[in-house]
């Protein structure tokens, strides 16, 4: 039997995790202080997975950029992938909080939608 | 927009404490509630946290700032709150007027009933560390840089090294190695992390970016750009340790060492603070020692979590409606007493109409010039006579008086103001 240990990123409390791992399989998670902690702890033993937050160049906005971030969490190795689907766009203002900016983000099955509205902004204003 | 003269609620500051509180103000019955914000938009800094990880306990959902912030401003939009942005407050006055200067309107006075601060927090800079060395460009708050790459789009260098633990120093060590850059070692000079765990996990350890407890920066070496910076390790009293210097080449240093609650008006007001967390004393509904300025979120102390902000703001804002509107019933009982022909002034200048169940009230005044015949003295309402008597004669040199008894009350109720007449009987 192995134990792996993790400090969970589902919320701000910081639980240290123990995983006791059976090969490829879990076993049991300790240390957790709630059932996101448990989900959180069987999920980084297995195959880790990130919530990413970016930024995607917007013309005729009141910014230049617009924040970006996928609706759910995606595998931790695919991370440089999405990052490099998210640099690869353009949007038009406006646009609408949660308007969805890329579907399925390279076939993880999640979206990178918007994380504010951006107004448009004519030259001169 | 037209700008009021006075306003039952303002809030200065558009951050998560401020938009919290305008909210809560407006829903607990204030009627025109204002809130102030210097940028060109709401929202505050949330704005440039774009990672999530905000309104785990608000909406229980793992939101980025924006999208937290967003919400907000929703919300208050469809309440009818007034907004004025672009607008910084230059003064604020124990009496709670405001003093704005608007890129729109310009230079504007407002009065509030009760003022809600929330100006939030400032980061320390490197002054404030004392970092010696030249003073080449390179050197940023974490937060400044942040700004730069989230919201204008500009990379404030290639290389870096981070001085502090502090979490938009670790959350910028993440965004700035998306964006491409290297970060070289991130330097805290405490014997722990100064931000929360998972930062550290999901910011720092994710990106193999090393921390470095009990070191700070010796020195910043380069002229015209930061070329390097020297480490040095540290003991328990943050003393250098000799012969453990380090030189780190990098182009950029970002300082990640604090934040200060932002004050400045608050003093003006005469608004105390407390030396420990550089905020306002305040009660449970967050009130200051001067009634009716009320302050909430990171103006008062330095948070770690968003929805706690909210909190404070929400009750702030229903302490300032409460506040308003006992404020509002008290002056809408005074009435103003306004000379009418021939009178120059009168004392008392208002008065309050329930005082004349209590007893007599004493008007007294001056005329403007002399009329040396028979006079009457007269005070009306708009549409009622309260009171008329005679004099033989009225000069400037002798003061008048005219009593008001308590039973003229019925009367002087259905009066918005009350108007006092000297004039002549041949005229009548």
């Amino acid at each position: 039997m192995e134990e792996k240990s993790f400090i969970c990123t589902a919320c701000p409390m910081g639980c240290k995790l123990i995983v006791r791992m059976e090969g490829d399989e879990v076993i049991k998670v300790l240390g957790h202080r709630c059932k996101r902690g448990e989900t959180y702890g069987r999920q980084e033993a297995i195959a880790p997975q990130r919530m990413i937050a970016s930024t995607v160049r917007v013309v005729g906005g009141l910014h230049p950029l617009l924040p970006v971030y996928t609706k759910g969490s995606i595998p931790k190795r695919r991370i440089s992938d999405v990052l490099a689907a998210i640099r690869a766009v353009e949007v038009n203002a406006p646009v609408k909080a949660t308007q969805v900016i890329i579907p399925n983000v390279i076939g993880t099955g999640v979206d990178v939608i918007a994380s504010r509205d951006m107004p448009e902004v004519r030259d001169g204003n | 927009m037209i700008i009021k003269k006075k306003y039952d609620v303002v809030v200065i500051g558009s951050g998560p404490g401020g938009l919290a509180a305008a909210i809560d103000a407006k829903k607990g019955g204030a009627d025109d509630v204002l809130v102030i914000e210097r940028d060109v938009e709401l929202g505050g800094i949330l704005l440039q946290c774009i990672h999530n990880g905000f309104g785990l306990q608000t909406f229980k959902e793992d939101l980025p700032g924006p999208e937290y912030a967003q919400r907000y401003i929703n919300e208050a939009k469809s309440l009818g709150i007034s907004f004025l942005l672009d607008t910084m407050v230059m003064d604020v006055t124990s009496q709670r007027k405001l003093f704005l200067s608007s890129r729109d309107f310009g230079y504007v006075e407002v009065d509030a009933h009760a003022i809600v601060l929330a100006m939030g927090c400032r980061e320390r800079t490197r002054a404030q560390v004392r970092l010696p060395g030249y003073r080449p460009n390179g050197v940023f708050t974490a937060g400044t840089a942040q700004r730069w790459v989230n919201v204008e789009g500009y990379m404030p260098g290639n290389n870096f090294v981070i001085l502090g633990s502090g979490d938009i120093g670790m959350i910028m060590a993440r965004r700035l190695t998306f964006e491409g850059a290297h970060v070289e070692r991130v330097l805290e000079i405490q014997s722990y992390l100064s931000g929360l765990s998972r930062n550290y996990v999901q910011c720092l350890d994710d990106w193999g970016i090393p921390l470095q407890l009990q070191h700070t920066v010796k020195k910043i070496i380069g002229k015209d750009r930061v070329e390097a910076i020297e480490a040095v390790a540290v003991d328990n009293k943050w003393n250098f340790i000799p012969g453990s210097e380090e030189i780190i080449p990098c182009d950029t240093l970002l300082l990640s060492v604090g934040l200060i609650p932002e004050n400045e008006l608050s003093k003006k007001a005469g608004v105390l603070l407390d030396p420990v967390t550089g905020g306002p004393f305040v009660d449970e509904h967050f009130q200051t020692n001067i009634p009716g300025i009320f302050a909430a979120g990171n103006v008062v102390h330095v948070y770690d979590l968003v929805d706690w902000v909210s909190m404070a703001g929400s009750e702030a804002g229903r302490s300032a409606a409460e506040f308003a509107l006992a404020e509002k019933a008290r002056t809408a009982r005074y009435i103003p007493l306004v000379p009418g022909k021939n009178v120059r002034y009168i004392v008392p200048h208002k008065l309050d109409k329930q005082a004349l169940e209590q007893g007599d009230i004493h008007l007294q005044m001056r005329v403007t010039r002399p009329i040396e015949e028979d006079v009457w003295l007269e005070v009306h309402g708009e549409n009622n006579r309260i009171v008329r008597r005679s004099e033989r004669y009225v000069r400037p040199g002798e003061m008048v008086t005219i009593v008001l008894k308590p039973n003229m009350h019925a009367e002087v109720e259905k009066a918005g103001s009350l108007t006092v007449d000297i004039y002549p009987k041949s005229e009548a």
